[in-house]
């Protein structure tokens, strides 16, 4: 597994705008495979989610359009970890975390809300479904990431995301 | 990433030339205070020039649709023109393409308009 330029990679990265658990900046914790950001409840925060995914993804050996997915299904998940979970409220916090393994990007993004309850969000694709104007973000992630898993709880919903890494990833 | 916005007259049809991204935030209200505009003037005849842009997420979807639905219980019309392969794969996953009326022609998408 290839080692060394991700920490640098991220500590160099885009502004993320959160609240610093350390003396890192915004980068809570970080080792050579996995590093996790605890973010504010913010549209930047999406944006910077966005961005730092596609880097990763960059960095991880996946080709345009896969970054272009990766970085897609991060910012819907952003998305609903802002508005639909923490609906912006400035007390509560996202926690992003990306980890390379041998053969994935698992990409963890955790809100503070209510608890998504997964069984109610409407097919998007259904005929009586296809005018409205939201409810398409879980749909987008399940279609550009291969395996997507969503934990609801209590204390807020966790959305799992896995890319498998392919061609010269491995390098 | 901020999105741009100007608008042209053409034979009755306000084409809108849309370029950046449409995502949640600043890209979706431009494009939804554009459409929004036009249509308070009477100007109901809307081609969305997708051209230039290259970005899109599921709020700037919505708010296709909402422009879209808005114009059409107006009594308006709208189609789009121009779609990048990016917007174009995102409107066939999510089955809107067939929903929206697509143009890549300027001159037949004008010629479209009722």
């Amino acid at each position: 597994m290839r080692r060394g330029p991700v920490p640098i990679y991220y500590g160099t990265g885009p502004k993320i705008i959160g609240e610093a658990d350390n003396d890192a900046g915004s980068i809570r914790a970080m080792t050579a495979d996995r590093v996790s950001f605890t973010l504010d409840s913010t549209l930047e925060t999406v944006n910077s989610a966005e961005e730092t995914a596609g880097r990763m993804a960059t960095e991880a050996g996946f080709d345009d359009e896969e970054v272009l997915k990766i970085s897609m299904a991060v910012r819907e998940a952003a998305v609903n970890a802002v508005l639909h979970g923490n609906a912006y409220d400035p007390n509560k916090k996202v926690m992003l975390a990306f980890e390379r393994t041998a053969h994935d990007l698992v990409i963890t993004i955790r809100d503070q809300g209510k608890g998504l309850d997964a069984g109610k969000i409407p097919d998007p694709l259904a005929p009586e479904n296809l005018l409205k104007t939201s409810g398409r973000g879980i749909f987008l992630i399940r279609s550009f990431m291969d395996v997507v898993e969503i934990h609801p709880s209590s204390a807020g919903t966790e959305l799992k995301m896995i890319k498998h890494v392919r061609g010269n990833a491995e390098s | 990433m901020t999105m741009k916005s100007s608008t042209r007259q053409v034979d009755g049809v306000t084409i809108v030339d849309l370029s950046g991204r449409i995502t949640l935030g600043e890209g979706s209200v431009v494009l939804r205070d554009t459409v929004r505009d036009l249509l308070s003037k009477g100007q109901k005849k809307i081609l969305l020039n997708l051209g230039d842009v290259n970005y899109i997420d599921s709020s700037g979807i919505g708010e296709l649709v909402s422009a879209f639905t808005t114009a059409k219980n107006q009594g308006g019309e709208l189609k789009l023109l121009n779609l990048t392969k990016k917007v174009h794969d995102l409107l066939q996953i999510t089955k809107l393409y067939t929903v929206f009326d697509v143009k890549d022609d300027e001159a037949a998408a004008v010629k479209a308009f009722k």
